[in-house]
């Protein structure tokens, strides 16, 4: 390895960060809301800005930045100015422990997966501040139901992750990756992922994710005909790109953390982990992985209605809170028992 | 150990400010965003200390989850924009008496107690399998404790919504 000093490598992490959330936010939006979402409506989606329309968000972006920055004469000026923010700083937390290779992560920290949850609770309280500050009541209305559905959800999506933590041993997202590179099933020997034992916590995670992200068919919180909009409803300009950029890289990284879960993270299949060319193959590996886990968030998004917001919790609270409580305790006896 | 003492200085500063800030605020949702930022510095403080899973947990549960809830009641209740008077509680004096002399007994049980000790060159961190371990073994009776306690609580609060 080469020798860095400590602020030298804090700032080579941090510069890396800051490129990668705009280039991801970027490629989802491209791929799945303007491209797959036109061809299942039997569309071309854009095709004017550069070759086949992948230029059409840089152009979105800029005329996002050039935009007056306008608030509501009764808004409070401050939470009103910060609350994008927060949201967007929730999404930049979460980087921080997403592996891409053995040695590719700004930080393996010990708590990994319980800290992404964490830092992920935190846009909550940004959506609340965004839609008490605006003085609207559709706004308010909005952060009230995202407010909800986020903590309705945070349950589930915690609880579906225990699963792993207990077959993994630890909860460091490298940790994980690696207990999957040695984990055994069906008669082959290494490099398995834990979704073929971890399948009903895949499954609560993916549809717990979905209602965080606030996607359909749990988008309430934005629902555009009964809200305009929700709490992002008077947000304008550059604001409003740091909302739509905290959405996309937020769904990126919650592809990326179930992708490690469940899927194996940046190893493969009969490869020994601690091989050196995984730092080049690995961030490869978990794109394709990540791709694929937001096509089907994005899937879901474009194909099921919405529903209603008594559905939404009764079926958190009845249906996906007692499953993963079951899924927790069975794998438990079987970590014991085999 | 220098960078640590300016850092401790610069977050216990924030947390200063922001707690007095919290309760002189002359609007509810201003308190209650200053007193995030109160429990995010503590969360800060407790890295400093090398206790990574307590800082996570102090995020999770205060910011994620009560924060959120207080901020919930609050909006959906009455969610006043602009400056209110009439926040402030007549016994005013009477609780900031309580609150000094909690704090100077604090202090002094604190130096008190360890008053001497040094922090480590190299301090270790504290795995979330160490924390997990002493719960459940040292700890198995206080954690038995207020896991009854909370379920006391869980159950009281069923009994007050419910409606028959």
């Amino acid at each position: 390895m080469i020798g860095l000093v400590y602020w030298q490598e804090t700032a080579i992490k941090l510069a890396v960060i800051l490129g990668v959330i705009p280039v991801t936010s970027l490629i989802l939006v491209y791929l799945f809301l303007f491209k797959m979402m036109a061809f299942m409506q039997s569309r071309l989606g854009p095709m004017i800005t550069g070759p086949h329309g992948t230029l059409q968000l840089i152009a979105e972006a800029i005329k996002f930045l050039q935009k007056e920055d306008i608030h509501p004469d009764n808004a409070d000026k401050h939470v009103f100015a910060l609350a994008p923010i927060v949201v967007l700083m929730s999404t930049f937390l979460l980087y921080v422990i997403l592996p891409a290779g053995p040695d590719l992560i700004v930080e393996d920290l010990d708590v990994g997966i319980f800290y992404a949850l964490a830092v992920s609770s935190l846009s909550a309280l940004g959506v609340l501040m965004a839609g008490w500050a605006s003085a609207n009541k559709y706004a308010l209305l909005g952060g009230l139901r995202a407010a909800g559905q986020l903590i309705a959800y945070e349950l589930p999506l915690v609880l579906a992750t225990m699963g792993v933590i207990i077959q993994a041993e630890t909860m460091s997202l490298q940790g994980i990756v690696h207990a999957q590179a040695n984990f055994s099933i069906f008669g082959l020997d290494s490099g398995m992922p834990f979704i073929f034992t971890q399948i009903v916590g895949f499954a609560i995670f993916m549809i717990a994710a979905q209602a965080e992200l606030t996607q359909t068919p749990f988008d309430m919180p934005v629902a555009e005909t009964e809200l305009v909009g929700g709490f992002h409803i008077e947000y304008t300009g550059f604001r409003f790109l740091l909302f739509f950029m905290a959405e996309f890289g937020t769904a990126f990284a919650f592809a990326a953390i179930a992708s490690v879960l469940f899927l194996g993270g940046w190893s493969l299949p009969f490869v020994d982990p601690n091989e050196n060319w995984l730092n080049f193959v690995g961030p490869g590996v978990m794109l394709f992985k990540i791709l694929i886990l937001a096509a089907i968030i994005f899937w879901v998004r474009f194909t099921v209605p919405r529903l209603r917001e008594d559905q939404l919790q009764k079926f958190a609270w009845k249906v996906l809170i007692p499953v993963s409580l079951v899924n927790i305790a069975v794998t438990g006896l079987i970590k014991v028992a085999v | 150990m220098v960078a640590q003492n300016i850092f401790f200085g610069l977050i216990a500063g924030g947390v200063g400010i922001s707690a007095i800030k919290m309760v002189t605020t002359r609007n509810i949702v201003h308190a209650a965003l200053y007193l995030v930022a109160v429990l995010a510095g503590l969360a800060a403080l407790y890295i400093l200390l090398t206790a990574e899973f307590v800082a996570t947990t102090q995020f999770l549960v205060y910011i994620g989850a009560v924060m959120v809830l207080f901020l919930f009641g609050i909006m959906l209740t009455r969610a006043p924009m602009g400056h209110r008077d009439g926040l402030t509680s007549k016994q005013w004096p009477m609780a900031l008496m309580v609150a000094v002399l909690f704090g100077a007994v604090i202090v002094y049980a604190v130096i008190e107690q360890f008053g001497a000790d040094e922090l480590s060159e190299n301090p270790t961190v504290f795995r979330s399998a160490d924390v997990g371990d002493s719960i459940f073994s040292t700890y198995v009776v206080p954690f038995e404790a207020v896991s009854v306690l909370l379920l006391a609580a869980l159950i009281g609060a069923i009994v007050l919504a419910r409606k028959d």
